[in-house]
């Protein structure tokens, strides 16, 4: 009964060369985008090697691309740099980031949330009003906003960097659509068992949308880490500065100190460098996420 | 009856607490955008119609019409701004989009180290611009003691000025913008392209098309949603590019941002100059909004020149 049929077609010799062929083909496609790559890598590794160069090598030619003379110079005088001091400058940046990123994700999913499961007037409208939100350039807001934390006297306090973004429409957005693929029985059974509408929304929703949550703290940090205009306009004490701030201090009138601007460069792109290493699938999946949809 | 009364009693206070739930949230959020988002909108209008300037007292403010949108127009720096706004984004866009979609379909290509190499392109998208913005910029692009001119030195190469020149300034900008957010279109470019069912391919492959064909036939098609979407985020982002800008001319040595020369001076730019140097508020207001109109105007322009054509 059972005939073992070979339906393979017997490799010929025609075949054989197109195997090599695609091979081939292969290897040259990973040498062009491991040129690429290199490109992509480099300045972090000039950025990282330079750092630990003294003033001479630094701007030694043919320059080296191994320290020579190792030293850490560079990284003792972040401290006390002409600007401020790069660790004021990464407390800072630390703390205004992770406390917008805890309430985005907290008002995000809230609001996401009331947008996925609850009917109630005028819904679709506010929904859609949330959504024009995310149209309107900052370059319109900026002004008035920045008259209007003036005259509350923000001027120069960690309120005004927080306050004008404690709801995003886009994460409201973003979280809306991941909560509107909880199933409704969930919180219907709850509510059954007598849990309030906050129980549901800490011990239901949040523990079942962290993928969704988890790609926008990534997307909320990394962009608040690095936002850079309006920190530019309410702030103008430098021990207030968060890092963007501090780094935008560097002047080139002569030649200006690779080995120090290296450093301190380099201090405010390792953290995410490092989070992304570990979880750099997470970063990859948020884009995709939050980017199409 | 009792239990239908129990019943009615529990769904109400079912309602009753769904719908307290409800205000809870959603009052807040509107009284948030009220003041942060729609306030500053009409505030920015109105402002534009007015001689507005930054801690000056109500009494002095005087409403002088369009003269803040039609000074605009006449004030040389600012139609140079639009230039170059506009200048950036047609350097930018079209490099941007080819060298990614070539990379994103390479990857694809690339079979086991596509994973690793779309981690490695993605990574500068990652890490903050101000950093690689600076190090560009002093690390790089310096004359003299930047990598660029010290290969080329090691080479016999001439040495350029990248951003100190005001011939090769916007372009040096350009290359630095290309490199940092390549990665972000090519994951949406990727992700594009897997969401093309092979069974094309397949039918392609069926009736003899080449490689090429299959690419003009099959995939460009097909990606259009893709296209669409990373060309309109493209142009929206271009048109208000500031941070590298302001970075890299200032860190090389311009005495403003713009520099050298005013030779990358970009609408937003010149906004936050006037606003917050000059402390301009009105005229700075009239700019944003003329900035609004033409992003409004090419997003409008393009969905409707780019709609969706095939469905699958």
């Amino acid at each position: 009964m059972t005939t073992v049929t070979n339906t393979s077609v017997p490799i010929t010799a025609r075949d054989q060369w197109r195997w090599r062929r695609i091979d081939l083909e292969k290897i040259v496609l990973w040498i062009v985008l491991g040129i690429g790559a290199i490109a992509m890598v480099g300045p972090f590794y000039w950025m990282f090697i330079s750092s630990f160069k003294n003033r001479i090598e630094g701007s030694a030619i043919p320059p080296t691309w191994i320290p020579q003379n190792f030293t850490l110079e560079n990284w003792g005088a972040l401290t006390d740099l002409s600007v401020g001091s790069m660790p004021v400058f990464f407390r800072n940046s630390l703390y205004v980031t992770i406390v917008i990123t805890f309430i985005t994700l907290f008002t995000s999913s809230l609001a996401g949330y009331v947008f996925a499961k609850f009917e109630f007037r005028y819904k679709n409208v506010i929904f859609w009003f949330v959504l024009s939100m995310l149209v309107v350039p900052f370059s319109v807001t900026m002004i008035p906003l920045f008259d209007m934390v003036a005259n509350w006297g923000w001027r120069n306090s960690y309120t005004a960097l927080i306050v004008p973004i404690l709801f995003s429409p886009f994460g409201i957005f973003l979280m809306r659509q991941q909560i509107a693929n909880i199933p409704s029985e969930l919180i219907d059974a709850a509510r059954i068992d007598g849990a309030s509408e906050y129980g549901i929304y800490f011990r239901i929703i949040l523990p079942l949308s962290t993928a969704a949550l988890a790609a926008l703290a990534i997307f909320t940090f990394t962009f608040q880490w690095d936002n850079f205009l309006w920190p530019l306009i309410v702030l103008d004490k430098p021990e207030l500065y968060t890092l963007p701030l501090g780094l935008a201090q560097f002047r080139g009138r002569s030649s200006i100190d690779l080995g120090l601007v290296s450093a301190a460069s380099f201090v405010s792109v390792l953290p995410i460098l490092v989070v992304y290493i570990f979880a750099q699938r997470r970063f990859i999946e948020g884009i995709t996420l939050t980017g199409m949809k | 009856m009792a239990t239908a009364r129990k019943e009615a009693q529990v769904t109400n206070s079912f309602r009753r607490n769904q719908r307290f739930f409800v205000l809870s949230v959603i009052i807040p959020m509107l009284i948030f955008f009220g003041i942060f988002y729609i306030y500053p909108i009409l505030a920015g209008f109105v402002g534009s119609l007015y001689n507005w300037r930054a801690f000056q007292d109500e009494a002095s403010r005087v409403f002088i019409g369009l003269d803040n949108y039609l000074t605009l127009f006449r004030d040389t720096v600012f139609l140079a701004s639009l230039r170059n706004t506009f200048l950036y984004a047609m350097m930018y866009m079209p490099t941007a989009i080819i060298l990614s979609l070539a990379c994103a379909l390479a990857i694809n290509a690339s079979g086991r180290l596509a994973g690793f190499f779309r981690t490695v392109y993605f990574l500068p998208v990652v890490t903050s611009v101000i950093a690689t913005a600076l190090i560009w910029s002093v690390g790089l692009y310096q004359p003299r003691y930047g990598l660029f001119n010290q290969v080329a030195a090691l080479f016999g190469l001439p040495q350029g000025a990248f951003l100190r020149s005001p011939s090769t300034a916007m372009l040096s900008i350009v290359i630095y913008s290309v490199w940092k957010n390549l990665g972000y279109d090519i994951v949406i470019f990727m992700a594009g392209l897997m969401a093309i069912p092979t069974t094309f391919y397949e039918a392609a492959r069926v009736d003899g098309a080449t490689r090429l064909q299959m690419f003009r036939y099959v995939t460009l098609p097909l990606l259009q949603p893709t296209l669409v979407f990373v060309i309109i985020t493209g142009i929206i982002g271009s048109l208000q590019v500031y941070g590298p800008i302001y970075v890299m001319t200032v860190a090389s040595g311009a005495d403003l941002p713009g520099g050298p020369l005013n030779s990358t001076i970009v609408v937003a730019v010149y906004q936050w100059q006037v606003a917050f140097r000059e402390l301009k508020l009105g005229y700075g207001s009239a700019m944003g909004i003329v900035l609004f109109l033409i992003i409004l105007g090419i997003t409008l322009l393009q969905s409707r020149f780019l709609r969706r054509r095939w469905e699958y």
